[in-house]
């Protein structure tokens, strides 16, 4: 007879949690595992809204198994480290991203790359090695093997850092791997939403001109004065999208709505990249003229590995970089999924953990 | 009366071309520009019949200008050279592919990327800078710029060589771009034709395991048999094609109907890469999540000259030969209509010099 979710661990916990396919989240008690002599335990103090919430409360990729606390953007403090953790020690700030666990044996994880590991384990809505199931970050304590944990640097605050647990390494690991990176050369970010405006603000710190490509004229004055982009190109605009063709080095594709790839994949010079991290539900077209043409690539990619994730954490330190945030508490949380859903953020939501999910 | 075709240049020409989107081919008299300064004039000896050919026969591509005479894997015997030929001389053993001019000064040009040049003049039925109409190999004499010439060596036979200068070329060029190149690497090759068999070869040729995927299983002994394939998988076995899961390198795509990609890309390695080469005339399905595993579709198109020199002379010394079936010109509709259904084993060629003779 398998144990409740509260009875499972010997360790109370809180998080709000969706139950069924209206992604209505509530309270929910759980428990979180002993701290094993590899683990550390996090007291959560902030917890980033990823539209990957959004999907998976609703259901919107089929793998959701309910009751399920999302949440994979998480900052917070050590309260306890195992015997055999040297890196991290009460008090210290830390953070958790999307993995949680992986096999550490194969060839990916040796590699440093968990997240291709075939056997990971997310930090939410995952089996883990034990038989139970991952709840996430919209809860106030989450205990962690100390490989999947991550300094957070010094300097940066930590509401406004947590978001770069999830989309900032998502588009971080791409524009390293895809060698998009080399300065002078020229961006495109389609799509301003959370990952889109922390790929314009990792672009610009790697010295590259930055274009937004969005649907929605009235985010051009942001974009530019405030997020930094060199310029915006409305994607609605038939003339000004024939204009920028063949402008472009590279384009981090972040829209997760279904849409058609020929417009963007003509905004790229030959040999030019689409790296696509947002993930539309259906499948995407792609006119195979316009790849063999130009000899462009569609490629994908998959958050990151923890020494990548750790890297993209100390550069955005080292740049100042954080994410623009709406500070919510965590009654408010349904509400701001609706928001989210329309795009109605600038530019993510962070769940005020510490002061909104009581302790027990 | 005489036809424009006839009169628009000083020197008579005959070969059969394509009158209508029928596709029938029929006798023709034609005529070929004096030898320029830089030009190279040849008897024609040999064309392939390229699976282009039967698409601009037929103006499946919708640009095709009537008449129509096809033919871009041509080889043959240099005739006379124009006062500044450096690299030629009368007797040679020579080729002339896909291109026979670009603007030869834009970015791509000077990077020996003619084959991505905006301006690029192709073999046949395109508007050469002296605003006729160029005429292909299907033949008795060819007039080329010098630089879109290539030197046969002595180890290909003519015939043979003919369809390197487009099979070849469009394989071998991603091959090598892509890094699928090295040896022990795992390619696939989807789709067993002319294309497809000149892939096999050449990644075998590299020091490559090579795989098959194919719809055909009456292929699969020919292909282990005789073209050396490691291993054969039919396209629509779910069960073979599951086995082959995350196997391969890379997979060089020679198909140009229509057809899923995600099977594909799912024999991928992470990370891997998928070459499209063939161009189906509507837009693929790519469905996002494939890709996470840093898994790209890319095409190709053709090759510059330099590299098709490359090739030509990787191909003599490593005795990569194309299989071909020689016909005479007046079985070119039959070898249409047979190619149409896949029928051959792997590429036609006309053998001009035998057995194309004008009647005048």
């Amino acid at each position: 007879m398998s144990k409740s979710p509260e009875t499972q661990y010997p360790h109370k916990a809180l998080g709000w949690a969706a139950t069924d396919t209206s992604g209505i989240l509530s309270p929910f008690h759980f428990s979180r595992r002993e701290n094993g002599d590899d683990d550390v335990t996090v007291q959560i103090l902030f917890c980033g809204v990823c539209h990957s919430d959004l999907h998976t409360v609703k259901n919107d990729w089929g793998f959701t198994t309910y009751p399920v606390v999302p949440g994979h953007e998480i900052v917070g403090v050590v309260t306890k480290v195992g015997n055999n953790v040297k890196n991290f020690k009460e008090g210290d700030k830390v953070g958790v991203g999307v993995i949680v666990e992986s096999c550490k044996e194969c060839e990916c994880c040796q590699q440093d790359l968990e997240n291709y590991c075939p056997r990971p384990v997310f930090t939410y809505n995952s089996p883990y090695y034990d038989g139970t199931r991952t709840q996430g970050g919209y809860s106030n304590s989450v205990v962690v093997h100390q490989r999947y944990v991550l300094r957070f640097p010094d300097n940066l605050p930590l509401d406004a850092g947590a978001p770069l647990l999830c989309a900032g390494i998502t588009v971080y690991s791409p524009m390293k791997y895809y060698g998009m990176t080399e300065p002078g050369k020229h961006l495109g970010v389609a799509g301003l939403g959370g990952l889109g405006h922390v790929a314009i603000k990792i672009g610009k710190a790697f010295g590259l001109k930055v274009t937004v490509i969005s649907g929605s004229p009235y985010k051009e004055a942001e974009a530019i004065d405030r997020l930094g982009a060199d310029s915006f190109l409305v994607s609605s605009d038939p003339a000004k999208m024939k204009a920028a063709m063949g402008t472009m080095d590279y384009i981090i594709d972040t829209i997760s709505a279904v849409h058609s790839l020929t417009s963007l994949l003509s905004l790229l010079k030959l040999n030019g990249k689409l790296i696509t991290v947002g993930l539309p539900n259906k499948p995407l077209e792609v006119p195979i003229f316009t790849l063999v043409a130009g000899r462009k690539l569609v490629g994908g990619s998959n958050f990151g590995g923890i020494k990548e994730t750790q890297e993209m954490l100390d550069f955005c330190g080292k740049h100042n970089i954080t994410a623009d945030i709406e500070l919510i508490k965590i009654d408010q949380i349904n509400t701001a999924m609706e928001r989210l859903s329309k795009g109605d953020v600038k530019y993510r939501f962070v769940i005020d953990v510490a002061n909104s999910i009581s302790s027990l | 009366m005489a036809s424009k075709a006839e009169v628009e240049h000083p020197r008579k020409a005959f070969g059969w071309a394509a009158r209508d989107p029928s596709g029938h081919l029929s006798p023709f008299n034609f005529s070929r520009r004096e030898t320029g300064e830089k030009d190279v004039a040849f008897k024609v000896l040999y064309c392939g019949i390229c699976h282009s050919d039967l698409h601009m026969a037929k103006n499946e591509w919708r640009f095709s200008i009537y008449p129509l005479v096809p033919g871009h894997e041509i080889t043959g015997v240099v005739t006379e050279v124009g006062s500044k030929v450096e690299k030629f001389k009368v007797g040679d053993k020579v080729g002339v592919g896909c291109l026979v001019d670009s603007c030869r000064t834009c970015q791509n040009c000077s990077n020996n990327l003619e084959n991505y040049c905006p301006q690029f003049t192709l073999t046949y039925g395109a508007k050469y800078k002296d605003g006729t109409i160029t005429y292909g190999g299907y033949s008795d004499s060819m007039v080329a710029d010098e630089h879109f010439v290539v030197r046969i060596p002595d180890g290909l036979p003519l015939d043979v060589a003919a369809p390197l200068l487009c099979a070849g070329i469009t394989v071998y060029s991603p091959l090598r771009y892509f890094a699928l190149d090295k040896p022990g690497m795992h390619v696939g090759v989807v789709g067993l034709g002319g294309l497809g068999h000149m892939a096999v070869k050449f990644a075998k040729a590299f020091g490559a395991k090579v795989t098959v995927i194919s719809t055909s299983p009456n292929k699969k002994e020919e292909a282990i048999q005789h073209l050396g394939v490691d291993s054969f998988l039919i396209s629509r076995d779910q069960d073979q094609m599951k086995a082959a899961k995350g196997t391969l390198d890379g997979i060089i795509d020679t198909v140009s109907a229509v057809h899923p990609l995600f099977p594909i890309i799912e024999l991928l390695k992470s990370p891997g890469k998928v070459v499209l080469v063939g161009v189906p005339e509507k837009p693929l399905e790519l469905p996002v999540f494939s890709l996470l595993g840093r898994k790209i579709v890319t095409g190709s198109s053709i090759g510059g000259m330099k590299e098709t020199q490359e090739m030509i002379d990787f191909a003599a010394e490593h005795n990569v030969k194309p299989d071909i079936e020689v016909i005479p010109i007046d079985y070119v509709n039959t070898a249409m209509e047979r190619l149409h259904k896949a029928d051959v084993k792997y590429r036609f060629v006309i053998d001009i010099g035998n057995t194309l003779k004008s009647s005048s």
